[in-house]
């Protein structure tokens, strides 16, 4: 990657020759990197020059702030649940991911330190199950919970306890397989030894693999966290009370309708829903890098 | 990159291991000999358990009142092994892997079986349930006020909340000045002194046991009111406006002996016709109501060669390709560009490019695809705006692809870019340098070199990006919803994937055909299994042949 030797020195003064080679070394890359950033930026700087965009529509908003106005947030918190969506997806995307790194965590060791009868299979048909688009299910789960709704209102439509149920299904086909890769990638020597000196399986799980891969399992909790937060379809058909439904549902319908006169507040709302996750994924950006990539290599 | 990784995990050909993998016997033979029983172990067993039996017991109760004695036994069934397992210190694998199964059997294999299993059956709307369910709805639906039909003056109410209890007619008669009481399950006689009728009216003003509705409550349940058939003896009573009903007469009648339909308005039949489940008359016209058969493998038939199903299906499987891989290749491309280009030991300031570059993967992307659909509006879009330009972005067929691909790249490459920047740093600066001491140019030794060993560490992510992308229903129905669509096929857009068009087939406005759209998300499934099995398959072989 080091383009150094080769780049024509044809300039006479020293000045701008030195110039020419830092460019040629160095400054070609600043320059890819500053057009990355304006890529990258300039849809988010549309969604803050529209969230404090006092008039708060679309046709009005400039790619650049045109003013400083408040408006929009207080809107959104005055005219629409955005406080319980925010609420609900913070509660449903934190303990669904919680509890499905867990759930996957358990079966992604027994995968990887264990060998039993159907190992194989049950590997393959994880991956298999997971290629069925469970979307299309949802006509099944429609009808499954339009009995479990009878029998059980506290799990039923319009509560965040079903639809937690729900992706908990999911759980084990999307992570058990990266789960898996980070767990190979220890050593087995570790939790040999530690058999050995007395430890049971269950002590070997979570005192030494789990502290082990514990910012592995940061960065997975988080993309699952991410992955609910914007989950849609099924929540869709699950909440359908103004005050129980999540970010994604209550704000897709804010701007179904209304297109034009609610985009201040939808954009005042994505600016809220970002707060947490951008915050986290700065704090985790590193783990992102390693973890992924090893895990992946694995699965 | 990937040898220091697969080097101590996936190495189960060590001589010392051989025994492990003989199946079970090593893992109860550790339990066998130590696991020794703590107090914390012991307690949060307990109270695990507990737990669980407290749940089953909660769980119990409504199956019993609703009398469903399979799903109780099931219910048991669980529980007991549960107990079983957690309590014995045999079958240790299925410890851990026994409680994410059963969610997974619960709401995702259960579920996707119902739902292929649908793909042989006509179910849909119209074909929804049993043969007796489609006669009720033929005959409730054929009531009609007929000469002479009893009239009542109506009150609604209910016995439960006014706005989402279950409705009741409260009936009086104005000649018998008899009243009833009548809902789903039939009409019933009141007695006199439970019940106040307003002498103005003739309407029932207070009844014992029911709350009443006022006409604000009743109106904004209007529909359901409508819905509301009370089946009698010589039809039924079926609300006219908000404050009348009438009795009126099935004018259409099942009669057993010939499997049919009779209108004793007409005097024309329908015979009911097992192999399409419905009733069709003789010159082929069905009624609306049919019920649910098995269809075997028509179905599929359809699929392969019905003109309107076939031609958009192999079009639609096309451009899902393409936008799969292209989503898919293009976000790879940008993100490792740009990561090659920020990794260089003489660059500053890597890390606060990195930080703002990952930012569309950090945003919800949810939110992001609806901006971006905004952001291409024709008259008041930002990128019409910013650019001086006048293009209708989601009118035509391809720069409605090419917008759907551009909000992908956006969203997509910063993941790329990531990973892309993690796979550069584990490749050893030594192969590099070796490659220009040989004298290649940067070029060849990122061709000969670089690239290869990125291509293995990140191919199981661009296999899993490219599955992932091929059902993107997010990126499509967030932005185009699919279209611009044909104007003489409403059923299938320009930019519609394989996922979204099976969407509309199950649940658009031409009504749901729930069997067809089942059909389709198998082939769906065969087509994401076979693709991501043969480049799984590729990905091993060049791990063998880089590593």
């Amino acid at each position: 990657m080091t383009t150094i030797a080769e780049t024509p020195t044809s300039t006479r003064r020293p000045a701008r020759r030195s110039r020419g080679r830092w460019f040629a070394q160095v400054g070609w890359r600043h320059l890819v990197g500053v057009l990355a950033v304006v890529f990258s930026l300039f849809p988010i700087l549309f969604v803050i020059s529209a969230a404090f965009n006092p008039l708060g529509t679309l046709s009005s908003t400039e790619l650049l702030p045109t003013g400083a106005s408040l408006e929009n947030f207080t809107n959104l918190f005055d005219n629409t649940a955005f406080g319980h969506w925010f609420l609900n997806s913070l509660l449903l995307a934190g303990v669904a991911s919680f509890a499905s790194i867990f759930l996957s965590s358990l079966a992604a060791y027994a995968f990887s330190r264990m060998r039993f009868a159907g190992r194989r299979v049950g590997l393959l048909a994880l991956l298999l199950i997971q290629m069925f688009p469970q979307f299309l299910a949802i006509v099944a789960i429609f009808l499954i919970f339009t009995t479990l709704t009878d029998l059980y209102p506290a799990i039923g439509f319009n509560t965040p306890w079903g639809l937690f149920l729900l992706y908990m299904g999911g759980a084990l086909g999307a992570n058990t397989w990266l789960m898996k890769g980070f767990f190979d990638t220890l050593p087995k020597e570790l939790d040999e030894s530690a058999t050995m000196d007395g430890a049971s399986h269950v002590q070997v799980f979570f005192r030494i693999m789990l502290p082990l891969v514990a910012p592995i399992l940061a960065v997975t909790g988080l993309l699952a966290f991410i992955g609910s937060i914007n989950e849609f379809i099924i929540a869709n058909v699950f909440l359908t009370e103004p005050e129980s439904k999540t970010l994604a549902v209550g704000m897709y319908g804010l701007v179904a309708g209304e297109r034009n006169n609610n985009f201040g507040m939808f954009a005042a709302g994505t600016l809220l829903t970002a707060i947490p996750t951008v915050l986290v994924f700065q704090l985790l950006q590193r783990y992102i890098v390693s973890g992924l990539t090893s895990g992946a290599v694995k699965g | 990159m990937s040898a220091p990784v697969s080097g101590p995990g996936s190495a189960p050909q060590a001589p010392g291991r051989e025994p492990v993998r003989r199946g079970l016997p090593r893992m109860s033979r550790t339990a066998r000999q130590h696991a020794p029983i703590t107090a914390t172990g012991l307690v949060v067993k307990v109270v695990l358990l507990g737990l669980v039996a407290g749940i089953a017991i909660w769980a119990a109760f409504p199956l019993i009142e609703a009398e469903h004695w399979l799903a109780l036994g099931v219910l048991a069934v669980t529980t007991a092994g549960l107990f079983y397992l957690y309590l014995s210190r045999r079958h240790i694998p299925a410890k851990y892997l026994v409680p994410g199964t059963l969610f997974l059997i619960a709401f995702q294999v259960f579920p996707v079986l119902y739902t292929a299993s649908t793909a042989f059956t006509n179910f849909g709307d119209g074909h929804r349930g049993s043969k007796d369910d489609a006669i009720v709805a033929v005959q409730t639906a054929s009531v009609k006020q007929v000469p002479g039909s009893t009239e009542y003056n109506l009150t609604i109410a209910t016995t439960g909340d006014p706005a989402t209890g279950s409705l009741t007619f409260l009936l009086s008669d104005p000649k018998s000045k008899e009243v009833f009481a009548g809902d789903a399950d039939g009409l019933r006689k009141l007695d006199a002194a439970d019940v106040e009728v307003s002498s103005l009216s003739g309407k029932i003003t207070a009844a014992d046991g029911y709350t009443l509705l006022n006409i604000g409550q009743a109106s904004s349940r209007s529909d359901a009111i409508t819905a509301l058939i009370v089946p009698t003896d010589d039809g039924a009573i079926r609300s006219n406006g908000l404050t009348r009903a009438y009795e009126g007469k099935a004018i259409r009648a099942y009669d057993a002996a010939c499997d049919c339909v009779k209108d004793s308005e007409t005097g024309k039949t329908w015979t009911a016709d097992e192999d399409s489940g419905s009733f069709v008359a003789a010159d082929g016209e069905r009624l609306a109501q049919g019920w649910k058969v098995g269809v075997g493998l028509k179905n599929f038939a359809t699929v392969l060669t019905d003109r309107n199903i076939s031609g958009p299906f192999f079009g639609t499987l096309a451009w899902n390709f393409a936008f799969a891989i292209g989503s898919t290749g293009l976000t790879f491309l940008l993100g490792m560009a740009i990561a090659l280009a920020l990794h260089s030991p003489r660059m500053r300031g890597t890390n606060l490019y990195r930080m703002v570059l990952i930012l569309p993967y950090a945003m919800p992307s949810f939110a992001m695809l609806l901006i971006w659909r905004d952001m291409f509006n024709t008259d008041f879009g930002l990128l019409n705006n910013l650019f001086g330009l006048d293009v209708d972005w989601f009118g035509g067929n391809w720069s409605a692809r090419i917008a759907v691909v551009l909000v992908q790249l956006w969203l997509g490459y910063p993941y790329m870019f990531l990973v892309a920047t993690g796979a550069l740093q584990a490749i050893p600066r030594e192969l590099t340098e070796a490659t220009s001491v040989d004298g290649a140019s940067p070029w060849q030794s990122f061709r000969a070199v670089t690239l290869p060993l990125l291509l293995v560490a990140l191919s199981p992510l661009l296999i899993a990006s490219f599955a992932f992308n091929f059902n993107n229903v997010n990126a499509i129905l967030f932005t185009t919803e699919g279209g611009p669509f044909a104007p003489d096929n409403p059923t299938n857009g320009a930019t519609d994937l394989l996922i979204t068009y099976t969407y509309r087939l199950a649940f658009g406005a031409q009504g749901a055909e729930f069997g067809l759209a089942a059909t389709v998300s198998i082939f769906i499934f065969a087509i994401v299994a076979t693709v991501s099995a043969i480049s799984f398959r590729r990905t091993r072989k060049q791990e063998e042949v880089y590593s």
